[in-house]
């Protein structure tokens, strides 16, 4: 128990110690260029915010920190509501949609994994549409069921994933158990959102998605993996269960599926015309564009971990 | 005491319930004479408004109401006026002598901010009316309190007349620039609704019909 903690706790004083590093490595290059860097200095700030948040809720509870997922869902839901194309009639139905975040999360609270895997993908697939013809207005009413239902399942469904990462116990191979993976996901996410942005804007030359995302290159993206690559692999034995090649294959999915997700939604925003999906967060947008990697990385790496040691 | 009880928790449901991206805050008048001009929606615009001013301000931050609506019955009458803090006027012109406005105008005079829909109903949730042009009536007899256009947007969707289901959305807030009085009624009102097409068209809204 008490290795547990120390394991846990070292980990989070490795990440405010690197975040102060980047903190400090910002403040040389704005003190050059103080209003080109302004948006970069905002987004530092940010940082501390979130990790501080994320700092707290981990280390005073489980429950807090899932409390905190289910938020996060919240405001991306909303977000997501908010910048898509909606009918009045649909009020009731938006209604439903937000109801079951509270329900999602009292399955992750609950270990109930069966009800959690197929509450959102099975139960609300299937009521949404019945809720939304009950408005007797057909116009529109494809539209409106096929985007509600990606909303729920990308910014609830997704997430909570992460959040149920807490629930997993500790094993023989790994003391920390659910909270170190979770850790794992959630610094290798961010961590890899941060390393192919530099990389991008030191090397960047050769576009990857130019119809989607002008600004990713291929150089971001290879140094990113190849970066949060090698971070799987010496952070995993202090946190993970994962051998080697597990850390490995870890190692690789969070990346390429943090990319994935990235564009994902770049390609909606794109669509509707928009460059952030909010302005919660200063310097980076909305909240659907901090966790857009997330939405993918969660669900994938939560089965991952689930297939191979659960 | 219980206007203040009651504006926290208006806050905290304004606040984390639907969440404001306010544009120009600063702009906002919170000391009078001042007048803001609003479009309305929602029941939720008053509230929305009155939750970015600062608490100790807002005995001094008058909403400006039609008495049939929120004058009709005794209760009613005492929210109106002791939690909302509402000065009510006439709608349908002048019935008597009385001027309507003059509420307004001793608001004003004591310095109070009023808070003003010049639409004069929430209508059709997220389009907006013509423009009344009462308003330019208080602007005329208070040239010293600019009037302050804020164009709100989402409140509709999120409460719009004739439901009591609040779905949450993010609604947008946008403070314009402070207009002053030149002299003129007509020059006045299309100056106003200039500025509102201005802060309408910033930026593009998602689609809701």
């Amino acid at each position: 128990m008490t290795f547990q903690l120390q394991t846990l706790h070292w980990a989070l004083i490795g990440i405010w110690g690197l975040l102060a590093v980047a903190s400090m490595i910002v403040y040389a290059i704005s003190r050059r260029s103080p209003e080109t860097m302004s948006e970069l200095v905002a987004r530092t700030r940010s940082w501390w915010v979130m990790v501080a948040i994320f700092t707290i809720s981990f280390l005073v509870s489980n429950t807090l920190s899932i409390v905190v997922f289910a938020l996060v869902s919240f405001l991306a839901l909303k977000e997501y509501f908010s910048m898509i194309p909606t009918r009045r009639a649909d009020r009731r139905v938006l209604f439903w949609a937000y109801l079951a975040i509270p329900v999602q999360y009292f399955w992750v609270y609950d270990g109930y994994y069966g009800m959690f895997a197929v509450f959102i993908p099975v139960y609300m697939f299937l009521f949404l549409p019945f809720a939304s013809l009950l408005t007797q207005q057909t116009e529109g009413f494809l539209k409106a069921v096929g985007t509600l239902n990606w909303g729920l399942m990308l910014c609830v469904f997704s997430v909570s994933h992460a959040a149920f990462l807490l629930i997993l116990p500790p094993t023989d191979a790994n003391s920390a158990g659910g909270a170190g993976l979770l850790l794992f996901l959630i610094f290798l996410t961010q961590f890899n959102d941060v390393a192919q942005y530099t990389w991008g804007k030191l090397l960047g030359r050769h576009k990857i998605v130019p119809g989607v995302s002008p600004n990713k290159t291929w150089e971001g993206f290879l140094g990113g993996v190849a970066t949060t690559f090698v971070l799987a692999l010496v952070t995993a034995p202090l946190v993970t269960p994962f051998d080697m090649a597990h850390a490995a294959m870890a190692g690789l999915l969070i990346p390429v599926a943090g990319f994935i997700g990235d564009v994902t939604v770049s390609a909606l925003k794109r669509d509707l015309g928009v460059k952030d999906t909010g302005s919660l967060i200063p310097g980076h947008g909305g909240i659907l564009d901090r966790i857009d990697s997330l939405t993918y990385t969660a669900p994938l790496f939560f089965h991952f971990t689930r297939y191979f040691y659960y | 005491m219980l206007q203040k009880a009651f504006y926290v928790l208006v806050r905290i449901v304004v606040l984390f319930l639907l969440g404001l991206n306010v544009r120009r805050k600063e702009l906002l008048p919170t000391r009078g004479p001042a007048i803001i001009v609003a479009n309305h929606n929602s029941h939720l615009d008053t509230m929305v408004l009155m939750a970015l001013m600062p608490l100790s301000r807002l005995k001094d931050i008058k909403p400006v109401a039609a008495a049939d609506y929120f004058f009709s019955s005794p209760v009613k009458a005492w929210v109106s006026e002791h939690v909302l803090g509402i000065i009510p006027v006439e709608r349908g012109g002048t019935r008597g002598a009385k001027d309507p406005l003059q509420g307004c105008y001793d608001a004003l005079d004591e310095g109070k901010v009023l808070i003003l829909f010049p639409e004069g109903s929430r209508g059709e949730p997220e389009q907006m009316t013509d423009l009344k042009k009462g308003v330019s009536y208080l602007a005329e007899r208070c040239p010293q309190a600019p009037a302050v256009p804020v164009f709100t947007h989402g409140l509709g969707k999120a409460l719009p007349r004739g439901s009591f289901l609040l779905v949450p959305f993010f609604c947008d807030i946008f403070v314009g620039k402070p207009i002053t009085w030149e002299g003129n009624r007509t020059q006045f009102m299309n100056t106003l609704r200039d500025r509102f097409a201005a802060l309408s068209t910033e930026k593009t809204f998602a689609p809701w019909e």
